[in-house]
């Protein structure tokens, strides 16, 4: 098949990198094998199952022990898919029915799959584990390449559908130099992981299905574009801006500031004392976001002492002496279930009672919490600031900020992710010190989208002008009564969209820390006043694809201007 | 022919890790295991693809048994994996 290559492909860019290099595409699923009848003995065609499943299952090992780490771990379980008892059995079974190898070891694993994908959520991810078994056992037989990453010598920019978690545990990142993927949006895996290791990457751009192995391209995520047999002049003007961002990251790091000097300080978001450490070095300004909840799954079925607490929350203050930290109580529902806590089954945990619902449910809990966080407090010099999840009511609001002055807590605010408390942000920053926007949860119920649910993913994006004029509305209300409305939440780690946020008054970003480095360049390029007419353009708009275009172009021709 | 009634302790229930660990021990011990959820149908306990399809959750009680020259022992040190929290 010949189809000409696409010189340009559009898609949505993740972060600001610049990427050029050679394609390796991600070959396509192999077709289903014939169900014709086999021409072999029935102990043959075992005996050539049997031996590509072990093949597939000391390979998948084998790359298991090099990967190490949690990829290990997924790897083995699919190296043990494959050599699975009932499995063995169900192949057995279709071999004696007289089909070939290939047809049975698909049919028995497709069984397997449907089960598993029938029961959804995780049960349904395992299901493209087993997918990419199959696949493998029957290339394996045919004697060709399993389909899945390549992996040649060389570094490229890897083209794909959609990479799969299974998929990205197989890739060499330190030999990608970018990924353009056909499907998938802002929200996909593909995302999530360019995001974490802050690989240059173009999502959903349907076009590239075009771009053939070995062709040259010039990834630009700023400007979500990939474009393919670049000029002499695009290649020199590619490799100049990778030589910028290059000395840009080694550059000495500043406090987050906007052009006009106006400071914007940058956060981090951890999920445990371990990365405070690599933050800091990154020059994280403090926590935006610490979340709590591993110190109680960790705790097994009953909650961790306060003197356990105190002990972690030390660590933690002691990685930022004069910085601010902001603490988020334990964020838990049916959805994130922890026995002691709420044990109900609920038919829509995202509106049950989760955040400080639950805990207000068990106050003792809350108590401990905020008692064990205010001892932290006193031992170190860190600015502990303490925050609820899931606050919906002003009533709500003045109930834990009461109960945690109590406990002994300085600052004590909310965070904004239900639309009802961000409409009336001036009366709940009437009584918090300060708001923090959750805009993955603002999203999902501004939208009523559930965020796990893939059906619903499109509408889960936080450029959608309803979630940024909720954000206005808390920034507005932060101005007036002079108290710290800041952002925690994947929108504040787009560098394009975090200027948008501090337009409508975000006073703080915060982010996970491989995404300071784009947001704290991107902020400089942009004046108060600046950001203050994107965020319009961005509140104008029909829709969320509209509201980033739009403000896309118009800052491209502010720095043009 | 052993049996053992026990309550999952890992906090992510028989799901990934803990599944893989079960199954390999149970496949090594070199008993036939078999792992049943609440009164629902056992399955071989040395298949990674039966025991993850029971989709056992945190605080599930599952029954065990087992059939060789040393069933208990082989129970006592699968039962006790099923109550530890593997996940970190």
């Amino acid at each position: 098949m010949t189809s000409s290559t696409p010189a340009l492909v559009s898609g949505t860019g993740i972060g600001q990198g610049v990427a050029i290099g050679v394609v390796a595409r991600m070959s396509d699923p192999l077709p289903p094998p014939a169900d014709s009848p086999s021409t072999r003995t029935q102990a043959d065609e075992a005996e050539r199952a049997r031996t590509s499943l072990r093949i597939v299952a000391r390979e998948l090992e084998s790359r298991g022990q090099a990967a190490g780490g949690a990829a290990r771990d997924v790897l083995e379980a699919q190296a043990m898919m494959a050599e699975d008892p009932m499995l063995s059995e169900a192949i057995d079974e279709a071999l004696a029915a007289g089909k070939t190898a290939e047809r049975a070891v698909f049919e028995a694993f497709a069984s397997f799959r449907d089960q598993l994908a029938a029961m959804g959520g995780y049960l349904g991810e395992r299901a493209a584990d087993l997918d990419d078994v199959s696949q493998r056992v029957i290339a394996d037989l045919g004697g060709v390449p399993a389909p899945g990453v390549p992996s040649p010598e060389h570094p490229f920019v890897l083209v794909a559908r959609d990479l799969a978690p299974a998929d990205t545990a197989m890739l060499d990142l330190d030999k990608v130099l970018g990924l353009v993927t056909s499907d998938g949006g802002p929200t996909s895996h593909t995302a999530i992981l360019a995001r974490e290791k802050s690989i240059v990457a173009v999502v959903g751009a349907t076009d590239a299905t075009g771009l053939a192995d070995g062709t040259v391209v010039i990834l630009d995520a700023a400007s979500g574009t990939v474009i393919a047999n670049p000029t002499d002049q695009q290649k020199a003007d590619a490799e100049r801006r990778i030589a910028e961002r290059q000395a840009a990251a080694v550059a000495p790091v500043t406090p987050g500031a906007l052009a006009d000097g106006t400071a914007i300080p940058l956060l981090a978001n951890l999920g445990s004392s371990a990365g405070a450490q690599a933050a800091a070095d990154a020059g994280a300004e403090g926590v935006g976001l610490f979340r709590t909840e591993f110190l109680f799954l960790d705790a097994g079925g009953t909650a961790p002492t306060i003197e356990q607490q105190r002990e972690h929350y030390l660590r933690l203050l002691q990685a930022f002496p004069g910085k601010k930290v902001v603490v988020r109580v334990l964020d838990a529902g049916a959805d994130k279930p922890l026995q002691f806590l709420n044990d109900a089954h609920e038919e829509n945990p995202a509106l049950g009672l989760r955040g400080l619902r639950a805990l207000r449910a068990s106050e003792d809990i809350l108590r401990e919490q905020l008692t064990a966080l205010a001892q932290a407090d006193a031992a170190t010099q860190a600015e502990l600031w303490v925050m609820a999840p899931m606050v919906s009511t002003v009533e709500e609001t003045g109930y834990f900020v009461g109960l945690a002055r109590e406990c002994g807590i300085r600052t004590a605010g909310v965070m904004v992710e239900v639309p009802s408390a961000a409409l009336l942000a001036d009366r709940v920053l009437g009584r918090a010190d300060f708001a923090s926007i959750g805009t993955n949860d603002l999203t999902q119920y501004t939208l009523a989208a559930d965020r796990m649910l893939g059906s619903v993913a499109a509408l889960q994006d936080p450029w959608h002008p309803a979630v940024l004029r909720l954000v206005g509305e808390v920034g507005a209300a932060g101005a007036a009564v002079g108290k710290p409305v800041g952002i925690c939440g994947e929108a504040a780690a787009d560098p394009l969209l975090a200027v948008v946020l501090v337009g409508l008054g975000a006073t703080s970003l915060s982010m996970s820390t491989p995404a300071l480095t784009d947001v704290r360049a991107s902020l400089l390029n942009y004046t108060i006043d600046e950001a203050r007419q994107l965020a319009e353009i961005a509140l104008a708009a029909d829709g969320a694809a509209e509201s980033r275009a739009a403000v896309a172009a118009a800052a491209l021709s502010m720095k043009e201007a | 022919m052993a049996e053992r009634t026990v309550r999952i302790g890992s906090s992510h229930g028989l799901h990934a890790r803990p599944a893989k660990l079960f199954t390999q021990a149970a496949s090594s011990s070199g008993a036939s295991v078999t792992l049943a959820k609440g009164s629902g149908k056992p399955v071989n306990a040395a298949s990674i693809l039966g025991v993850i399809s029971l989709g056992v959750d945190h605080g599930d009680y599952v029954t065990l048994t087992a059939d060789g020259d040393n069933a208990e022992q082989v129970l006592d040190d699968l039962a006790e994996l099923l109550v530890t929290d593997h996940d970190e």
